[in-house]
């Protein structure tokens, strides 16, 4: 028998090779495979080391890629933290809109007075982003780059008309949400990228907006979710009007076709009626294990309903 | 004398400890030189193994050994068949490591040993399996079907048992019926999902031919039977330590897993310390599972709603094995008539083998499932004759009078009659209907349907059989230093706090404060006779044989303190840890008491100088311990049921159903309950309450999912859905106390009652509320939304 020692050496290195021999990690077994853990300082300094370090990942948060690595469904060779960089922390409001830097935690945008003056849509849907212990450690950024369907902050983004900013070894570019979501936990962020921030554009002066969710349990991703921004003229009637939605399909989507409906609407019941029932259209997730499509579709006609009926509450509250 | 402590509402003695982190679960034993065990398991339902290479893996540098059912000797065999019944032929268990076969995915073909878990898990990955994968049938009632795969090529049709039990004459009683109301009902798969998994470590000292084991189980006695049966040692040579466990709620009680024995049998081999923590996906795929069955119910009614009998022929998936035999579907099966007279009962089961996890009790037992079924035809059978829900249950309840109502013919999981003891059962229902407010509740859902709002009332009964046998004993000695109480029994706890309601029964009796009553269980070395913890029997069963113990303590005390004191027995009280004189001065502690009972060479402290050779109230003229005399205050006793003793209740809940999400909103929920006299309101609220949650948790979210080859798909805490704080909602809890004839303390047991009739009262709700937009019928759980939305949009 090897001394203590000796035998922390020989599995570290044992390790090591083991990598290459595993078979594609088909099977979830708990807890993660070895990987390098490397904090950065600044924001170049992680570009440089993602550039470094093939398979590495960004860690911010943790909340949903440490539990993906402790089902062995990720298996990063190293972790790049960028929870210490001061920069990235930071919420500003840079034009009007709100810059949610990749550091920042769901709670501090949360509970952010600048960031809810300038668009509440944030704080509203942040109450619906699993728990507060969660939404402690979870970043927002972290959870834009994750891009789960049925996540309720991308959506926000889409919704916003917002963006995020990509910074590579060769500079930055402003990627709109509408060109980020490709698909379930699938952006268009290149490997060699790191998302610096977010921008959520400030809601339209005078607007009313609103968000519904429905989820099993509170706190879970949405089987579906709404969000609306209505702008009327002095009628009454809709002048501009943006909906979205997530966990109805394989990335957040713009509701476009209820949104055309919808302008030059006075909103009657028939004519919100009409909307929801076109909403149903959009939902092209699958049957599972929380819901039927058919009822998806209910669902999501019904929320939309209601967002619609909110916004224009708001609108008219002024 | 100090105020009864039996009934007293004292909060437990076992929280602050682990509250405050302070528990000392098996993976917080400090074994040094400790070797970890990591699993490959099948990733096939079901699948011919051609050849297992180890060797990769073996090389790889911190492995210490990996085994499989080549290299594990008297170990490959097929673990026992715990409850034999004559409905099983040659009845299926698995063996510890899969040889030929595997039968469910995450079944164990091979152990890796380790330096620690993460090269054990990185090995396991190492290990080459080469399998064919065979065809899988994962529908219940298709797998019975004629040429359906079998799981096990023994078992046409995949039955595992047939078995019908038969009370007074049901075919005459057919006939002579009325009306006859027939449903369908179904109960899917949960797990009991408890806040640790399971656990076991194990240390073989090979100088003394002792093995010692650490395990997460809920029947440390039974793991030494099968630890000294399969490895051939003497029960002395073999301790079985359950420290704390968190919760076990059933899955616990089933042994020897795989890991029972392979990690004992590499501690042996290896002659260093090994452990094995199950993780979570584990948990899901290899820690056995309940509640699949499908009931077809009918019940023979007169005009008047009189049930004069009922026929079920139910289904039951027993999982790819079938170790703990057909307890499930046996209890299912004998509670089918729940708490009415129904004097002709015609009911047959079949458990089919599945390639999916085994079946084994999770708490409740096949008592959900009968609830379901019975309950869901009475309100079938309610809404054909135009008797509400309350009346058609009032004209069926067997009367207080009844009392004892045995039926004939059914023999329970004990192998004893039915024997439904003692109740209450009009009263409660009476109560239910007053506290959920029957009278008032039409114009209230009248009201609400005038907003838009979907309101209904639901309710169902129940029973429970508890405290099963076959025995269970008690130890108690007062410790001659301090005065402390130990008590001691075989079965053991999970979090259910014992120790406080032991304390309590044992406090009445020597008149010692609760917290001066230590309660040691769990341990084999300590306590070596006894069975198990389920079937909520151990305040009936060990309560009892504590009881008993404790009495016989008491008389010993009296006797020696009187004689200390100079004093008639029945002058002499115990109160405060004193035997006393009342209205004198004479009083002695019961450290005294028994030091002097203990007759003594070497004084090791002033109080034991008085019991010493030369001491004056030392024997001077015989031998210091009479003949037949044992030294000191102490007592073993035990105590044997004659059958079950049956607790029940009546749930009932207002509910409201949104139909724009779906979604199901408790408004109220009242529990009547009756489990004979409570030790202590406190713990029985909460066992109630724990229960009640995952009853929640099988009405309306947990299902394990499968796909039609036989993946469990949702094998984590994101997708199979436990109800969170936030979904269960607050309960009123209203009891009865209606003592059990059958046993000194006139207590039942409580640990399943909560969950039993939560899924039947929130499908009857739900029915109610939508009755208007169709009348669909809501005959099997989990209630989704999306099943809901189906229901609505049928009308």
């Amino acid at each position: 028998m090897a001394a203590a020692g000796d035998e922390l050496r020989m599995w570290r290195n044992f390790q090591r090779r083991a990598r290459f021999f595993r078979p594609d990690v088909g099977e979830c077994r708990v807890k993660p495979p070895l990987f390098d853990y490397l904090v950065a300082r600044s924001s170049d300094e992680a570009i440089r080391l993602l550039s470094d370090n093939p398979g590495a990942m960004i860690l911010a948060g943790g909340q949903s890629l440490i539990p993906a690595m402790n089902f062995r469904l990720a298996s990063p060779s190293a972790l790049i933290d960028i929870s210490r960089i001061a920069a990235l922390k930071s919420i500003d409001i840079v034009d009007g809109n709100v810059r949610v830097g990749a550091a920042v935690k769901h709670r501090d945008l949360e509970q952010s007075d600048a960031a809810f003056a300038v668009n509440p849509l944030m704080r509203t849907a942040l109450h619906y982003v699993a728990h507060v212990p969660i939404r402690n450690r979870g970043t927002t950024v972290g959870s834009l780059c994750h891009a789960d369907a049925a996540a309720e902050m991308p959506m926000i983004l889409l919704l916003s008309d917002g963006w995020v900013m990509a910074e590579g070894p060769n500079g930055q570019r402003k990627i709109p949400a509408a060109e980020f979501f490709e698909f379930h936990m699938t952006t268009t962020r290149e490997a060699d990228e790191m998302i610096v921030s977010a921008t959520f554009p400030a809601l339209p002066s005078g607007a009313g907006y609103a968000f519904a969710e429905f989820a099993r349990r509170k706190g879970d991703y949405a089987v579906a979710a709404v969000g609306a921004i209505l702008e009327c003229d002095l009628d009454g009637r809709v002048a501009a009007a943006r909906l979205a939605a997530c966990g109805i399909a394989s990335r957040p989507i713009r509701l476009f076709d209820v949104e055309a409906s919808l302008v030059g609407a006075n909103l009657s019941d028939a004519e919100i009626d009409a909307a929801g029932e076109l909403a149903k259209e959009a939902v092209t997730a699958p049957d599972d294990a929380n819901a039927t499509t058919a009822y998806r579709q209910h669902l999501l006609a019904s929320l939309t309903r209601r967002v619609i009926r909110e916004a224009s509450e708001k609108v008219r509250k002024g | 004398m100090s105020t009864r402590k039996f009934g007293a509402p004292i909060k437990r003695n076992i929280d602050p400890r682990l509250l405050t982190g302070r528990g000392a679960f098996t993976d917080d034993i400090n074994l040094p030189g400790v070797l970890h065990a990591a699993f490959v398991r099948s990733p096939f339902a079901r699948a011919r193994i051609n050849g297992i290479d180890t060797s990769i893996a073996e090389q790889a540098e911190g492995v210490v050994a990996v085994y499989t059912c080549d290299n594990i000797g008297h170990l490959d065999i097929e673990l026992p068949l715990l409850i034999p019944h004559p409905s099983m032929t040659k009845a299926r268990t698995q063996r510890p490591l899969a040889r030929g076969d595997v039968y469910y995915v995450g079944q164990t073909v091979a152990m890796v040993v380790a330096v620690d878990r993460y090269v054990a898990e990185d090995a396991a990955a190492l290990v080459d399996v080469d399998y064919d994968p065979l065809d899988v049938e994962l529908d219940l009632e298709q797998a019975i079907e004629d040429g359906a795969p079998l799981v096990h090529p023994t078992h046409p049709n995949n039955i595992a048992a047939d078995f019908t039990q038969v009370s007074g004459d049901p075919e005459a009683a057919f006939a002579e019926a009325e009306h006859v109301t027939r449903i369908r009902v179904q109960v899917d798969r949960s797990t009991a999902a408890a806040m640790e998994c399971r656990t076991v470590a194990a240390r073989y000292d090979a100088t003394r031919g002792e093995l010692t084991v650490w395990d997460g189980t809920q029947a440390p006695l039974g793991v030494r039977g099968g630890l000294a049966s399969i490895f051939g040692m003497d029960e002395d040579k073999v301790r079985v330590i359950a420290p704390d466990v968190g919760g076990g709620f059933g899955q616990k009680v089933m042994f020897p897993y795989p890991d029972e024995l392979l990690v004992p049998h590499a501690a042996i081999q290896l002659g260093r310390p090994v452990k094995y923590i199950e993780d979570r996906r584990e948990n899901f795929i290899g820690s056995n599972q309940e509640r699949t069955q499908i009931h077809e119910i009918e019940l023979f009614a007169k005009k008047t709603g009189e049930v004069i009998a009922l026929r079920d022929n139910f289904l039951h998936d027993t999982g790819a094995f079938i170790p703990y035999g057909i307890a499930v579907a046996q209890v299912a099966s004998t509670s089918i008539a729940g708490p009415y007279r129904i004097p002709n009962i015609h009911v047959r089961f079949r458990a089919v083998y599945t390639p999916t996890v085994p079946v084994t009790p999770y708490r409740g037992c096949g008592r959900p499932q009968a609830c379901f079924a019975i309950e869901r035809a009475m309100d079938q059978l309610a809404e054909e004759l135009g008797i509400d829900r309350f009346e058609i249950r009032r004209r069926n309840l067997i009367r207080d009078e009844d009392f004892p109502y045995t039926r004939e013919g059914l023999l329970f999981a004990d192998g004893l009659r039915v024997k439904l003891d003692s109740g209450q059962y009009l009263k409660a229902l009476d109560m239910a209907r007053d506290a959920i407010g029957w009278n008032e509740f039409a114009a209230m859902q009248s009201r609400a349907a005038d907003e838009g709002k979907s309101l209904g009332l639901g309710l169902a009964y129940y029973v429970e059989g508890t405290g099963l046998g076959p025995y269970e004993g008690g130890h108690v000695k007062i410790h001659p230093i301090t005065g402390k109480v130990y008590v001691n029994t075989g079965l053991t706890s999970q979090g259910q706090g014992h120790d406080t309601v032991f304390a309590q029964i044992v406090s009445d009796q020597l008149g010692v404060k609760v917290e001066d009553v230590i309660v040691v269980e769990g341990d084999t070395g300590t306590f070596e006779w006894g069975v198990a913890t389920f079937a909520s029997r151990a305040a009936v069963v060990s309560g009892n044989a504590i009881h008993k113990t404790a009495v016989k303590v008491r008389e010993q005390t009296i006797k020696a303190a009187a004689n200390m004191l100079e004093a008639d027995p029945l002058q002499v009280v115990l109160s405060d840890g004193y035997a006393e004189v009342p209205g004198t001065n004479r009083r002695v502690s019961l450290a005294a008491v028994a030091t002097a009972t203990n007759p003594l060479r070497y004084a090791f402290n002033s109080a034991a100088q008085a019991a010493t050779q030369f001491a004056s109230a030392s024997r001077h003229d015989g031998p210091p311990l009479i003949d037949g005399q044992h030294p000191g205050l102490e007592a073993t006793d035990y105590f044997s049921p004659e059958c079950a003793t049956w607790a029940y209740g009546v749930h009932a809940a207002i509910v409201e159903v949104d139909r724009e999400t779906c979604r199901v909103d408790v408004k109220k929920y009242i529990c009547i309950h009756d489990c004979g006299n409570m030790i202590n309101p406190v713990i029985v609220d909460g066992q109630v309450m724990g229960g009640f949650a995952q009853g929640i948790g099988g009405a309306l979210y947990e299902r394990i999912e499968y796909d039609t080859d036989g993946n469990p798909t949702n094998a984590n805490f994101v997708d199979f859905l436990i109800p969170y704080a936030t979904e269960v909602p607050a309960i009123e809890i209203s009891h009865l106390e209606t003592p059990s004839p059958l046993n000194p303390l006139g207590v039942k047991g409580v640990g399943e009652a909560g969950c039993i009739a939560v899924g039947a009262t929130l499908a009857s709700g739900i029915e109610d509320a939508l009755r208007p937009m169709g009348g669909a019928k809501f005959h099997k759980t989990p209630i989704t939304p999306s099943m809901i939305f189906e229901a609505m949009a049928k009308a």
